[in-house]
């Protein structure tokens, strides 16, 4: 990987854990869309040879650290759907838009889970199935990002 | 493009590396207190994001300041006028009050009553996690707030300091389903325990007998029992109570009076004057 790449990559995790924080209307917070996980699959779609569970781990501690969850949280949940990521990857990237965006709604579908599993433990329970909200925002969002970075990528020359 | 998995070990012998380290990580960290020392001293490298992301809101209230119009700021100022006359003539009145409770107390040889030192600090950042009750302040060790540092607003109880770093400090907010405060109603001086609920607008009561003497719109104020929040303070009011006699005990849920999620500036309650009934 080049220097720009990593400069690139950290730029753009940069700003997902900025969304993270954002402060946003108390009834609003559910619909949240998962920023590094979106990150996440992009990348380990892009550059499944050099980008992986281990990359998704450290992300997930950053954000743990940011957001203030419990450390290991968004570790676990974003290493597991690193994993799914790099099995599928040749498969993603070639489906159509429409497919692309329900297989990310079910990968961060599994993110949430995870987490979901995490606050359980710790006492949090939430109702239903509201802790899928932010697996949809992240799935609707993914045909505009992910275009828009592929671009930016194949401008920056990023590999 | 290059072959995969070529270099290092194949992804599902990371994951099982990995997956487990994260579970120990997330076990330890519920059940001790091992990270909390780096959690405060990373503080201030993360706090700074939230201080980025909550900049617009501060330029809008910067801007909404700078161009009001001079009836606005004149009639502010002649409220504000009467606001301070209104309150040195009941803090004069309290003078006299003050006075004469200590020297009852001296009578009764019971602890010295002492002013609580407060600090003004301003909320910059709220918990991303809809199920956490969290504020960031722009105040920290530097200024004397440790964890267990009370937190209030102008109306009431907010919470207490849960993580201190140099210049951030995290708080916990009363209404956080793993935070509870005991309280006695102002009225009758009972006492009991108010819990979180997850929500903004919503505590309640915990263990209260169906017998006991508690009606709607009795103010609760901290009791100060467990040391931690300085005594006396108002917490909130009941709102409404369910006598069920097929239950063992009554339920009674009770508004906030600290407004959890309008305060823009809090009060850090920091050298609690000995008020407490009990000290660690």
């Amino acid at each position: 990987m080049q220097a720009n790449s990593r400069w690139f990559i950290a730029l753009t995790l940069f700003l997902s854990m900025l969304l993270v924080v954002m402060p946003l209307p108390q009834q609003w917070l559910w619909f949240r869309p998962a920023f590094p996980a979106l990150l996440v699959i992009f990348w380990v779609t892009r550059m499944p040879q050099a980008l992986g569970v281990g990359f998704a781990w450290l992300v997930g501690i950053i954000e743990d650290l940011i957001s203030g969850a419990s450390l290991g949280t968004h570790a676990l949940a974003l290493a597991v759907l690193a994993y799914f990521s790099l099995l599928t990857y040749q498969r993603t990237r070639a489906f159509n838009p429409a497919q692309q965006l329900l297989w990310v709604f079910v990968l961060v579908g599994i993110h949430q889970v995870v987490g979901n599993w995490v606050h359980g433990l710790e006492g949090k329970t939430v109702s239903g199935l509201t802790f899928l909200w932010p697996a949809l925002t992240t799935a609707l969002l993914w045909p505009w990002v992910a275009p828009l970075l592929h671009r930016l990528c194949s401008r920056l020359q990023v590999r | 493009m290059k072959p995969l998995f070529t270099r290092g070990p194949s992804p599902e012998f990371r994951l099982l590396l990995l997956v487990p380290l994260a579970i120990a990580l997330i076990v330890a960290d519920h059940y001790t207190n091992w990270f909390q020392s780096t959690r405060e001293r990373l503080s201030g490298v993360t706090a700074p994001l939230y201080w980025i992301t909550g900049a617009p809101e501060r330029v809008g209230d910067w801007a909404g300041e700078q161009f009001r119009s001079r009836e606005e700021l004149l009639e502010e100022n002649d409220r504000l006028k009467r606001q301070v006359l209104l309150l040195e003539q009941r803090s004069q009145l309290l003078a006299a009050v003050k006075a004469e409770n200590t020297r009852l107390k001296e009578l009764m040889n019971s602890a010295e009553m002492v002013d609580d030192r407060v600090l003004v600090a301003q909320v910059i950042g709220v918990s991303p996690d809809p199920l956490e009750h969290v504020l960031l302040i722009d105040k920290g060790r530097d200024h004397g707030i440790d964890v267990g540092t009370p937190v209030m607003d102008a109306s009431g109880l907010l919470g207490q300091v849960i993580e201190a770093g140099d210049t951030f400090s995290r708080i916990l907010l009363i209404t956080d389903s793993s935070h509870a405060i005991p309280v006695q109603v102002l009225r009758n001086s009972m006492r009991a325990v108010a819990e979180g609920t997850g929500d903004l607008y919503r505590l309640k009561l915990r263990h209260l007998a169906n017998t006991s003497d508690i009606r709607e719109g009795d103010l609760l104020l901290s009791s100060g029992l467990g040391g931690r929040f300085p005594a006396g303070y108002p917490v909130g009011e009941v709102m409404s109570i369910t006598r069920d006699p097929g239950q063992p005990f009554a339920e009674a849920e009770v508004l906030p009076r600290g407004r959890m999620s309008r305060s823009r500036f809090v009060l850090a309650v920091i050298g609690d004057g000995g008020q407490g009934l009990a000290s660690e």
